[in-house]
């Protein structure tokens, strides 16, 4: 009885969650298309300003440019962070595991905007240091949760699959990583957030993003065009968050 | 160790594959940067050129010592790790002092415009120093004090070097003597942002965290919703904010009079707290629940009243837990601040973004250095009072 009303009451939440995942995508798609549209909104909310719609470039474009930036990198880090996982937890790396895992610890504690600023006098400014920058800040939650997922899965199950006669390659694509995929995709997740955030930031290192308008509101004292660049970059972030969210469950869930 | 019997020459592969980078970072990348002006770029001077002969014989030897630590051979493991531990501290010391000579010596006929600026190799020396010596201390097993023996002896070599004229010619360390008051106006400023928000996101974090263990129906809504702040990019909500305090700044007068308006702190503290706020409750949570049932029986046994188990039992026992969700609110904080510098809050961050408007690298890591400094520091003292937090004889791995 009482766990009746529970499967309802989470399959009730569950479908609520689907409902504000389609609200805030549609508003997404619509903001980003559409932002022109709301031009006698930003005029009656900030009479003063001459201009109360970002013009220089379509919301599309920043859009389409922020996006680029995070998938690039994010494709960087997990390629790198996975690889560099897989190597540490199998026997010819594992004397690796320890060093790998604390630097991936000491990694996460440097300020994210510090790791853009260094990048700066390492690749010049523009594209290539906000690039750099995300691929290896993301790359940390992708290492730190790729051996810690790996190392959930219970030795007895990888004897079982020893005992059937299966090779390592097939243990590790068809035991191992199946069983730490929750764990992975969490950490990827982690990733990509934190670099939505600070590709942001990006644009003060002179990559075009979401943040360019915002940027330019805040040192052009434009409150309009800071909050265009940063309803969009911040609905960006939460529906990437509710997304991988399902992702991560879908997998848990044996899917 | 497994690897001994498979590689029969290398002892400490680890060693060895940083002892290799290194190698190949002072023959491929540059070790310091000689330019006629602040902005200009300059041209590349290699280890071997920068280095006096003195200096680079010690760095042989230090090489030397490093490879025999990483060799299978000669010594014991421990032993090995113990040379190796010992080598990276004249290793760090040569590092900085090799820099600041060969500063010394190039700008005594330059002109006074001339800058000296540390290059790749001189990061990875850097780099390959600490890895060494974190591998050393795993491997070693040293408990909390000797490692943090060591780490102080690292900081002294470090403060050895700054102190005194040794690295005065540095472009980054004229820099600082330019903007010594502001720099150290700056960092007062970004501690005074991170306790200024630390403290209210505890006082309002704590008893949210202590319901969340009480009142199982609040929980998810709550974790949900404080969920969606840690998601959100700082600067966005920054610059959301703006214009609600503005207007709040000027409808209120006496709250404008006390500096709330839309740039500056008062955003910065207020996106700061709701930041801090989701690790802050969700360890007070997870830290009481962690308390296991059988010690709250004991102390209903013992006749305790809920408050004195509250405070008796419970806080006790989740301290550990509640102070690493401080320790993961702190190291963040810091890095919020930085941002919070584009609406104004000011904080190392104000350096960083002057710099990059100028083009002027020093400046820019005059801001991110400290900056990673700060945090790492501050990830190090929390992480050792997390540790001095746990009951003696518990030491379970906390997962935070």
């Amino acid at each position: 009885m009482n766990g009746a009303i529970h499967g309802a009451r989470r399959l009730r939440a569950a479908s609520a969650g689907n409902g504000v995942l389609g609200v805030l995508i549609v508003l997404l798609i619509g903001l980003t298309l559409g932002m022109g549209q709301l031009e006698p909104l930003f005029r009656a909310l900030f009479p003063d300003l001459g201009n109360p719609l970002y013009a220089r470039d379509s919301f599309l474009n920043l859009m389409l440019a922020h996006i680029g930036l995070v998938l690039m990198s994010s494709l960087i880090s997990v390629t790198i962070g996975v690889a560099a996982g897989l190597f540490v937890t199998r026997p010819v790396g594992r004397e690796f595991e320890p060093m790998v895992s604390s630097l991936a610890a000491i990694g996460q504690t440097f300020p994210p905007a510090a790791v853009l600023a260094i990048a700066v006098p390492l690749a010049g400014f523009g594209f290539a240091p906000t690039i750099i920058a995300l691929s290896l800040y993301g790359l940390l939650p992708v290492i730190q949760n790729t051996i810690a997922g790996l190392g959930t899965v219970p030795q007895t199950t990888l004897e079982a699959a020893r005992g059937n006669g299966m090779n390592r390659w097939q243990i590790l694509r068809r035991v191992e990583l199946p069983l730490a995929m929750p764990v992975i995709i969490a950490g990827i997740r982690i990733s990509v957030i934190v670099n939505i955030g600070t590709a942001t930031i990006g644009s003060t290192v002179g990559a075009k993003s979401l943040g360019t308008p915002l940027i330019a509101g805040l040192v052009g004292n434009n409150l309009a065009y800071v909050i265009q660049g940063a309803l969009l970059v911040g609905l960006l972030a939460i529906v990437t968050d509710l997304l991988f969210e399902r992702l991560e469950r879908r997998y848990s869930f044996g899917g | 160790m497994a690897s001994a019997a498979s590689h029969q020459w290398v002892g400490n592969r680890v060693l060895m594959t940083l002892l290799v980078a290194a190698v190949a970072s002072v023959g491929l990348l540059p070790f310091a940067s000689l330019s006629p002006n602040r902005l200009a770029s300059g041209q590349s001077v290699m280890l071997w050129q920068a280095l006096a002969s003195w200096q680079l014989a010690a760095l042989a030897l230090i090489g030397i010592a490093l490879l025999i630590a990483a060799l299978a051979k000669p010594m014991g493991p421990r032993a090995s790790q113990w040379l190796a531990l010992a080598a990276t501290l004249p290793l760090l010391a040569l590092d900085f002092y090799g820099l600041g000579d060969y500063a010394h010596r190039a700008l005594v006929d330059a002109s006074p415009a001339a800058r000296v600026s540390q290059g790749a190799t001189f990061w990875i020396l850097l780099l390959v120093s600490a890895l060494i010596a974190i591998d050393a201390l795993q491997r070693l097993r040293l408990g909390l004090t000797r490692r943090a023996l060591y780490g102080a002896l690292a900081l002294a070599v470090i403060g050895v070097c700054f102190s005194g004229e040794l690295l005065a010619p540095l472009s980054i360390m004229r820099e600082f003597a330019n903007q010594e008051e502001n720099f150290v106006d700056q960092l007062i400023r970004h501690l005074l942002l991170v306790g200024g928000a630390l403290l209210p996101a505890l006082l309002v974090g704590l008893p949210l965290g202590l319901l969340a263990n009480r009142r199982a129906r609040l929980r998810n809504g709550l974790f949900s919703v404080l969920n969606v702040f840690q998601t959100l990019p700082s600067i966005a909500v920054f610059g959301l904010l703006i214009a609600p305090l503005s207007a709040l700044g000027r409808a209120v007068p006496w709250l404008g009079d006390l500096g709330v308006s839309g740039i500056g702190v008062a955003p910065a503290i207020i996106a700061l707290v709701l930041y801090s706020l989701l690790p802050i409750v969700r360890n007070t949570y997870s830290g009481l629940a962690g308390v296991s049932s059988g010690a709250l029986e004991a102390a209903r046994g013992m006749g305790m009243t809920p408050r004195q188990i509250l405070w008796q039992v419970e806080i006790p026992l989740a301290l550990p837990v509640i102070l690493s969700g401080l320790r993961i609110v702190t190291v963040q904080a810091i890095g919020l601040v930085v941002v919070a510098a584009l609406i104004g809050a000011g904080g190392f961050g104000a350096f960083i973004f002057q710099g990059l408007g100028q083009y002027a690298i020093d400046l820019v890591l005059l801001g991110a250095i400290p900056t990673i400094v700060l945090a790492v520091i501050a990830d190090f003292v929390l992480q050792i009072l997390v540790g001095l937090s746990r009951p003696p004889g518990t030491r379970q791995e906390n997962t935070a």
